[in-house]
């Protein structure tokens, strides 16, 4: 279904909406999975973002979210000197990454105090951006939603947990994804919700026990 | 939205409405958007064209490499045979919004980025030599949206897919129905001004040089803007293009699709691919790599790690 304000829109800041517009979304969603601005941010840029990305604004962009800037914030022209007096300290390299992967994709490995996050990601175009794997999980997250991440022990129950916290507040979940490495060790819950989870909802998750690391993410696009 | 033109210029007639009432009845219709919210977008929309247009216009603008910038300042000031016409003045305005977007500025994408300038372009430099309120440019931006909305369902509005048909063409080709409907022409002239303005581009190449929103990127939006232009004064004298609207449309698809790699977006054929073009995207990327220092290394010692 296209929407009207998909064809006049989005308000960005140029000169692309692949390069720099989603670019900029997919720093905004790093960012949210460690909760914050980071203090150390590797940025492997992979396919044409590595071949065009620097003139196309796509380090800046990726940078900007980092930062907590939208696509159209005019700060993101500025990012690079506005991360190093921020502290966050940015290391660029260009990859190929094994597998398949969208032409225009980045891999954004980030620490913040004592946490760190690998994300792969993609922009398809016109700023849409598809988040594709977290920490070595395979995921398909588009940042349209609020999203909550959840890593928890792989045993029974968690989804209930989850899936009753959310009910209790009244929120309701647009789509959701489980999946883990090996039977017992971690498992990676992805939902995707119609509206933000409420404080009283993301308390009553963090007290379930097996759940080792909640993420709540505002939509980014 | 609708994903035939010939359908919607239909129910447009059905209704006795213009397009771009039946665009925004359309979309609020949808209910992910009430009639107000999506106004107010493209009420938001029209500012941020016009703060881009008054941008680029000052004239002190360089793109991100620069190779572009500052050439709508001189078309501000035309010295040829349509100095002070509209037709100079939508140039002058696509030029400038263009300019503002290569230097990472605030644009609508409209449907992209890289072809953003020509429907602020038509749009305001209409509104520029006629009194126009916002609320019938804000209907105009709602016919735009429909017209794009049929490309993007039926052909393409992504330069990597279609080439420049599919991004200045389809641009053009919106901004030829919005005017028409700012104009107070009818949905039928509107739909016959995006057949006479997108024949116009079929075939169009995305050659941009280094891959940048650049060359010839700034300058294929005046150019758009110059179709627009005609298909709109045809459109009104009501010149009738003989083949659908909705298979013009298709054509520009199927050119898209058959289209070589090269010319899409790829910076590999057209005018990326001349001597020049070859030399100027590579002493810009050097600079730009430079500017850049040593924290974008150009090795792939990260390929051997996980992925």
């Amino acid at each position: 279904m296209v929407s009207l304000l998909d064809i006049i829109g989005p308000v960005m800041v140029g000169p692309s909406s692949s390069h720099t517009a989603g670019a900029c979304r997919l720093g905004l969603f790093a960012r949210g999975l460690v909760g914050g601005r980071p203090d150390r941010a590797l940025v492997e840029l992979h396919g044409s973002f590595a071949r065009t990305g620097q003139g196309h604004g796509t380090d800046r962009a990726i940078v900007g979210g980092l930062l907590g800037y939208a696509p159209d914030d005019e700060r993101l022209r500025g990012s690079l000197e506005h991360a190093a007096e921020a502290g966050l300290v940015v290391t660029f390299q260009t990859a190929k990454l094994r597998g398949e992967h969208h032409p225009n994709t980045a891999r954004l490995t980030l620490a913040r105090g004592a946490q760190e996050v690998v994300m792969i990601g993609s922009s398809l175009g016109a700023g849409r951006i598809l988040v594709t794997a977290i920490d070595g999980f395979p995921v398909e997250i588009t940042g349209a939603y609020p999203t909550l991440v959840v890593v928890a022990n792989d045993e029974p129950g968690i989804v209930a947990g989850v899936a009753g916290a959310l009910a209790r507040e009244g929120i309701n979940m647009a789509a959701m994804r489980v999946s883990r490495r090996r039977r017992g060790g971690d498992a990676i819950h992805i939902y995707e919700l119609d509206s933000p989870a409420t404080p009283a909802a993301l308390a009553t998750i963090e007290a379930i026990g097996a759940v080792r690391l909640l993420r709540a993410i505002d939509r980014v696009a | 939205m609708f994903d035939s033109l010939a359908a919607a210029v239909e129910a447009a007639e059905r209704e006795g409405i213009g397009l771009g009432e039946l665009a925004l009845r359309t979309e609020a219709a949808t209910g992910v958007r009430s009639r107000e919210e999506i106004e107010r977008a493209l009420r938001r929309a029209l500012e941020v064209m016009r703060g881009a247009v008054a941008r680029g216009l000052a004239g002190d603008l360089r793109s991100v490499s620069g190779l572009v910038g500052g050439d709508a300042a001189r078309l501000a000031r035309p010295r040829g045979p349509l100095a002070d016409t509209l037709f100079t003045d939508v140039l002058a305005r696509a030029l400038a919004v263009q300019e503002v977007n290569a230097a990472m500025g605030v644009i609508v994408a409209a449907p992209t980025a890289g072809g953003a300038g020509v429907l602020p372009g038509v749009l305001l430099g209409l509104a520029g030599r006629r009194p126009l309120p916002d609320e019938a440019l804000v209907r105009g931006l709602a016919a735009a949206g429909l017209v794009g909305a049929v490309v993007a369902v039926r052909a393409s509005l992504s330069g990597a897919e279609g080439g420049c048909q599919a991004e200045t063409g389809a641009a053009a080709a919106m901004a030829a129905a919005a005017g028409v409907e700012v104009l107070d022409g009818t949905p039928r002239q509107a739909m016959h001004a995006v057949s006479l303005t997108l024949q116009g581009a079929l075939g169009l190449v995305c050659d941009p040089l280094g891959g940048l929103v650049e060359v010839p990127c700034v300058y294929r939006n005046a150019t758009g803007g110059a179709m627009a232009l005609a298909g709109i004064e045809m459109a009104l004298a009501g010149i009738e293009f003989p083949i659908p609207v909705d298979e013009v449309i298709d054509t520009m698809g199927e050119i898209g699709r058959a289209m070589d790699v090269r010319y899409r977006e790829t910076a590999g054929g057209g005018l990326a691919a001349t001597p020049t073009g070859r030399r100027l995207a590579r002493e810009r990327l050097v600079q730009l790599k430079a500017r850049a220092g040593a924290a974008m290394s150009p090795s792939e010692t990260s390929a051997a790690r996980r992925s």
